[in-house]
């Protein structure tokens, strides 16, 4: 009887070496482990043996009976796993053909710097206060201590209206006077604001000069404030805009509204100041001009100025958007073309 | 202003380079902006970072001061001479030149007075005279026409010092000349070009420059001689002068000259007029010029005897306003109508010049001029810019007087212009100086506590350096216990008399001069007011990100436009808004920019347009102001959100077998209603549209909380057609960003996940084809009541076998409790009332 067993055996697992998919592995398992299987069959033959050989006989079928089903277990696997690398194989696809295109949107680069000016400012307790486009020549002239015919009035091409009373500011400036007198209190409370807006000059619109463009302002109004607060504070915001060792230098310049009045530049960020085209080889680029509010001023903002002290300072974010991406034009800004602002 | 370092050492002693001057001036307030190099090097600064100069320099062995000693004819060429030179140690150089400023000494023997000239020797390297570009050449030993030649005697544009290449640079006899002198000695300069802020008016001579130099440096000042010498007549019994005006002419001087020969000035003069951009006439006029520019102090010469012919005898001059209807013909030959408020200099015959601004034609220095009449005066500066104004003539003269010259530098002008006349062209000057000066203004004295100082700049200022920073500006100062009394010197008119002003001015002064950089860094040491945010900024920033979110580009467009322009978005017959709601700008950038936007539409649609030309799905948003005017002082500035879609809703891609189809009205509807959703705006509702811009049976009105603020849809076909966007809808929507901040809702409630599992059903309803599908929505919304979560219409379908003037609208629906499993009996239940409802309601049919 054991040579039944044995030739089965071999059988079986010589069947088992030749299937190669999972219909031949289904039939194989059927014929020889299934009910009514080969192996069964030896089961089914254990009665007609001779008693003293039964135990034998049925431990040596159990021992076949294991034996072929882990060679089938290992045939399976190893089916399934060459089926796999084959499917795998024949999925690869072609990654370098172009993706979907999904519309991605963008937020105006003029715009995006101003959110990261207002960032800043506002960590530095500095809040948005928003002024008018259209003001009134007292205000963005006369009470910021330009009265009519002054001389500094000539560094601002100005857009009237057809009521000479009635202007296009031409910058954020007359927001000072309207913050002072809409948060001041009667110049009894401090301020600290940033006056974020459009202003226009009657100017040739060339590359590098437009008749409109934005401005952020920052004024701070209280007890004791200090040319000193004003520096430290200008350093604070280069360190945080530009980089944390930015170098600022300070140029004492004239704005009718601020007295002492600076103008601020910050070493050149894209040479580290070793001077290159964009800061014209001086190593350093303007940012900003500043000062402390002038006496007048304080006046016309509702505070005394022998007990009141401010400083204010005026930046161009279009000019530092520029500078940052290498802009060379600034008509781009208003220009709109989709090919400039999808680059951001 | 272009300032000759040169000019500027007779006034001030300069041991730093050129370079680091210019910086300390630039900190100072004087911004230097260029400096260009004649003949010397450029020197490096450490830590000083310049663009590199790429002008000639002259080399000290090579380019000399010469002597022309005589000059010959050449013997093969008449439009050639030879010049000899002697260049030191008794040695002769003989250069061949064809300088026509040569010609006129051939063959006449030793030239006396010594000639000067500029001398290159062989190996010298020069630009070269003859190239159109600049090019340098080095000179090399050659024959010209037979005589050897090595070396050359230059003329300015060889040199680098003007592009004059007519002649050779010949100079007069100076003292301080000697033959072989290094070049760069004689004629080598720095210009540095300043730019001067309005407040620095005082600065704009180099009398002005230096003085703010020796108090950078902290060195004397050496003001130039006032001094004259006066032999003739007294002046006042030649002329007499009759201020009317004495508030637009406060002071007005006249000296003068007799027996004087005009004619042209001298090498040094024309020299550094040329160097700063002026062109020599002849001696008297160059000397008015050069005291403009050394002084500050504008002049004006008369020739004398005209004044005496039109006068009949002796002159008075008059300044006065113009009388209805006068003219002057003005220098440059303008007759000039002359307005109410043009202050004028005039004599008993009429108008003379416009005071402070240009002289007349008929009285000016001509060649046979012999008797000058020199007037330095002082005008004010607002009367002087109403006439630049009316008359749009810019001179040296009104540069300085628009912005103020204070009328204590009238009369050193005048004694040092007159002096400065005799020595170039001889003749005799009258005794005394005519002098109107009716009201001297009184020096402003400041009282200033150091306290002041200290608490303003935030930095620790001893007294006396303070005072002594003030002092080296020429101001007197007082101390009195910790308060400086200084006294603003007579050159200044920026000072103010106003306590608290006046101390801000002499902060500046003081902080200025010791340089910003000594003032520390701080924190606010001050109270910090209150943190309020803007919730305005912050709504807009939200829509801007959730705009860009939905793959929109943010566009920021001019606010101009014109009536014209804005006529276009309209259809045949709509009415425009009223003239004056409009703001007008007076002065134009361009004539299709003389009004402010009222709406978004008209530059978003110019940028589609624009970007169309590459790019056929677009998807643009802006928000900015409009401005509606009208009745008040000031518009109103309301901020508008607009909305642009046209073309393809995706972009062609090789995976899709056909193009996307052109987005619609409901792709609009969906960037909106997302925008509302986002800011959890629930209370919205739909009219149809009124705005008339837009195709009224395909737009709709959009009202938040019962407020109407905005409509969208698109655009009406006779606008698009004006365009040219007829190859897909144009959509475009526009709202009042206020009303949306005010509705957002800033603390929204989140709902508990359900835990229950939902219970899904279709249904579809025909119903009459005009039925609004909202309607429909929202009856079976309230027939489904609390437990219908979701209606989502999948399909809407007309056509067999649905019968004509009828629709089928299918609807997935969606049942959930939260607090019990729905089975599909409760379901049926609901729905079985729905069917009802939009029976009984809607008239709707059950599609089988």
């Amino acid at each position: 009887m054991s040579q039944s067993i044995d030739a089965l055996r071999e059988a079986a697992l010589a069947a088992l070496g030749s299937i190669h998919d999972n219909d031949g592995l289904s039939a194989w398992r059927a014929q020889y482990l299934g009910r009514r299987g080969a192996v069964s069959g030896l089961f089914g033959t254990i009665g007609s043996l001779p008693k003293a050989e039964r135990a034998i006989f049925g431990k040596r079928v159990n021992a076949l009976q294991g034996e072929l089903r882990q060679a089938f277990e290992g045939r399976e696997a190893l089916i399934q796993s060459q089926r796999l690398a084959r499917e795998l194989e024949e999925g690869e696809i072609d990654i370098s053909l172009p993706a979907q295109p999904r519309r991605r949107g963008g937020i105006h680069p003029s715009t995006r710097t101003h959110r990261e000016f207002q960032q800043i400012w506002a960590e530095m307790g500095f809040q948005v206060f928003q002024s008018r486009d259209v003001e009134e020549d007292e205000f963005n002239f006369t009470l910021l201590n330009l009265p009519p015919h002054h001389p500094a009035r000539d560094m601002q091409d100005t857009f009237y209206t057809t009521d000479p009373r009635v202007l296009l500011r031409t910058h954020t400036s007359p927001g000072q006077i309207r913050a002072m007198r809409a948060l001041g209190a009667g110049g009894s409370k401090p301020i600290r604001v940033i006056l974020p807006g459009m202003c226009y000059r009657q100017e040739q619109v060339t590359a590098r000069s437009e008749i409109q463009f934005t401005q952020v302002e920052g004024l701070a109004v209280g007890r004791n404030i200090r040319m000193s607060d004003l520096k430290g504070t200008i350093a604070e915001f280069a360190k945080r805009m530009y980089s944390p060792d930015a170098r600022v230098r300070y140029r004492a310049s004239y704005f009718p509204f601020t007295e002492p009045s600076m103008e601020v530049d910050v070493e050149c960020f894209l040479c580290g100041g070793a001077g290159c085209r964009v800061c014209k080889y001086t190593g350093w680029l303007e940012i900003a001009g500043s000062g402390m509010v002038h006496p007048e001023v304080l006046r016309n903002g509702g505070y005394d100025p022998s007990e009141w002290s401010g400083f204010a300072f005026g930046m161009g974010p279009e000019r530092i958007t520029m500078l940052k991406h290498g802009i060379q034009d600034i008509r781009y800004f208003w220009g709109n073309d989709l090919r400039f602002l999808q680059q951001f | 202003m272009l300032v000759p370092i040169t000019w500027l050492r007779e006034y001030v002693d300069i041991e730093v380079p050129v370079e680091l001057l210019a910086e300390r001036l630039t900190l100072a307030g004087l911004e230097v902006a260029h400096l260009r190099y004649i003949g010397l090097p450029q020197a490096t600064v450490p830590g000083l970072v310049m663009p590199r100069s790429d002008h000639l320099v002259w080399e000290r062995d090579k380019l000399l001061l010469g002597r022309i000693v005589e000059v010959k004819a050449h013997p093969n060429a008449d439009r050639l001479v030879m010049a000899l030179v002697e260049y030191g140690g008794g040695e002769l150089e003989q250069c061949v030149t064809g300088a026509p400023n040569l010609f006129e000494y051939k063959d006449q023997g030793e030239i006396s007075p010594p000639l000067w000239c500029a001398l290159a020797l062989e190996g010298a390297t020069v630009w070269d005279g003859h190239s159109d570009k600049p090019r340098r050449a080095t000179l090399k030993g050659r024959e010209l026409r037979g005589i050897y030649n090595k070396s050359m005697v230059c003329s300015e544009k060889e040199l680098g010092i003007s592009d004059e290449h007519e002649g050779v640079i010949l100079m007069d006899h100076d003292e301080r000349f000697v033959a072989g002198m290094a070049l760069a000695d004689v004629l080598g300069d720095v210009l540095l070009d300043i730019e001067f802020t309005p407040n620095l008016a005082r600065c704009l001579s180099m009398v002005g420059v230096a003085r703010e130099v020796a108090a950078i440096l902290g060195t004397e000042m050496r003001y130039p001689a006032y001094d004259f010498l006066a032999e003739g007549a007294p002046i006042a019994e030649q002329v007499a002068i009759d201020i009317r005006e004495p508030a637009l002419n406060p002071r007005f001087t006249l000296t003068l000259l007799r027996d004087t020969k005009v004619r042209q000035s001298p090498f040094w003069l024309r020299h550094r007029l040329k160097l700063i951009g002026q062109r020599p006439r002849n001696n008297i006029v160059d000397v008015t010029n050069y005291i403009t520019f050394e002084l500050g102090q504008p002049l004006h010469a008369f020739d004398y005897d005209k004044l005496c012919q039109r006068a009949g005898g002796l002159p008075t001059i008059i300044t006065r306003l113009p009388q209805p209807g006068e003219q002057l013909e003005t220098l440059d030959g303008e007759a000039r109508a002359l307005g109410a408020e043009t202050i004028l200099v005039a004599d008993t015959a009429g108008a003379l010049s416009l005071g402070g601004v240009i002289g007349g034609g008929e009285t000016e220095i001509s060649a046979e001029t012999q008797n000058v009449l020199l007037e330095s005066a002082a005008w004010n500066n607002i009367s002087i810019r109403k006439t630049l104004r009316e008359q749009k003539v810019h001179t040296e003269a009104s540069a300085r007087f628009s912005r103020g010259v204070h009328p204590s530098q009238a009369i050193l002008g005048c004694q040092r212009g007159i002096e400065l006349m005799r020595q170039l062209g001889g003749g005799t000057i009258a005794s005394g100086v005519l002098d109107n000066y009716p009201a001297p203004p009184p020096a402003p004295t400041v009282a200033l506590p150091i306290a002041r100082v200290r608490q303003l700049l935030g930095m620790e200022v001893a007294l006396a350096d303070a005072a002594a920073v003030l002092r080296r500006l020429e101001f007197e100062v007082a101390i009195e216990g910790d308060v400086m009394l200084a006294t603003a010197p007579d050159f200044r008119l920026d000072i103010s008399a106003d306590a608290v002003v006046g101390q801000a001015d002499l902060i500046e002064e003081i902080a200025r001069i010791i340089g910003y950089d000594q003032i520390p860094d701080t924190i606010m040491a001050d109270e910090m007011p209150p943190q309020r945010e803007n919730t305005a900024v912050l709504t807009e920033e939200r829509i801007r990100d959730i705009l860009a979110a939905q793959g929109l580009y943010e566009v920021i467009n001019y606010r101009f436009t014109s009536r014209e322009s804005e006529a276009q978005l309209l259809p045949a017959g709509a009415p425009m808004p009223a003239a004056d709601s409009y703001v007008e700008i007076a002065n134009p950038a361009a004539s299709e920019r003389n009004v402010l936007r009222r709406t978004l539409l008209g530059n978003m649609l110019e940028n589609v347009v624009n970007n169309g030309r590459y790019q056929a799905s677009q998807q643009l948003f802006e928000i900015g102001k409009v401005y509606l005017g009208g009745g008040a002082l000031l518009p109103q500035e309301p901020q508008r959100l607009g909305i642009f879609l046209t073309g393809a809703r995706a972009q062609p891609w090789w995976q899709e077998e056909s193009p996307a189809p052109p987005m619609d009205f409901y792709d609009l509807k969906g960037v909106l209603e997302n925008v509302l959703a986002a800011l959890h705006i629930e209370d919205f509702r739909y009219e149809r549209g009124t705005q008339p811009s837009l195709h009224p049976g395909r737009s709709a009105d959009l009202l938040v909380a019962g407020e109407r603020i905005g409509s969208f849809g698109e655009i009406h076909p006779q606008v698009a057609a004006r365009f040219k966007l007829t190859a897909a809808p144009a959509l475009y929507g526009e709202f009042a960003v206020a009303p949306l901040m005010r509705q957002q809702r800033r603390l929204h409630k989140v709902a508990a996940l359900p835990t229950r599992p939902a219970v899904l059903e279709d249904i579809a309803l025909i119903v009459r084809a005009d039925m609004p599908a909202g309607a429909v929505e929202a009856v079976i919304r309230q027939a489904g009541g609390r437990l219908l979560k979701e209606v989502t219409l999948f399909d809407v379908y007309m056509g067999e076998p649905i019968p004509p003037g009828k629709k089928s609208l299918a609807y997935a629906l969606t049942f959930q409790d939260d607090a019990r499993t729905l089975t599909d009996k409760n379901a049926a239940k609901i729905r079985k009332k729905i069917i009802g409802a939009a029976r009984h309601r809607l008239n709707a049919e059950l599609r089988s």
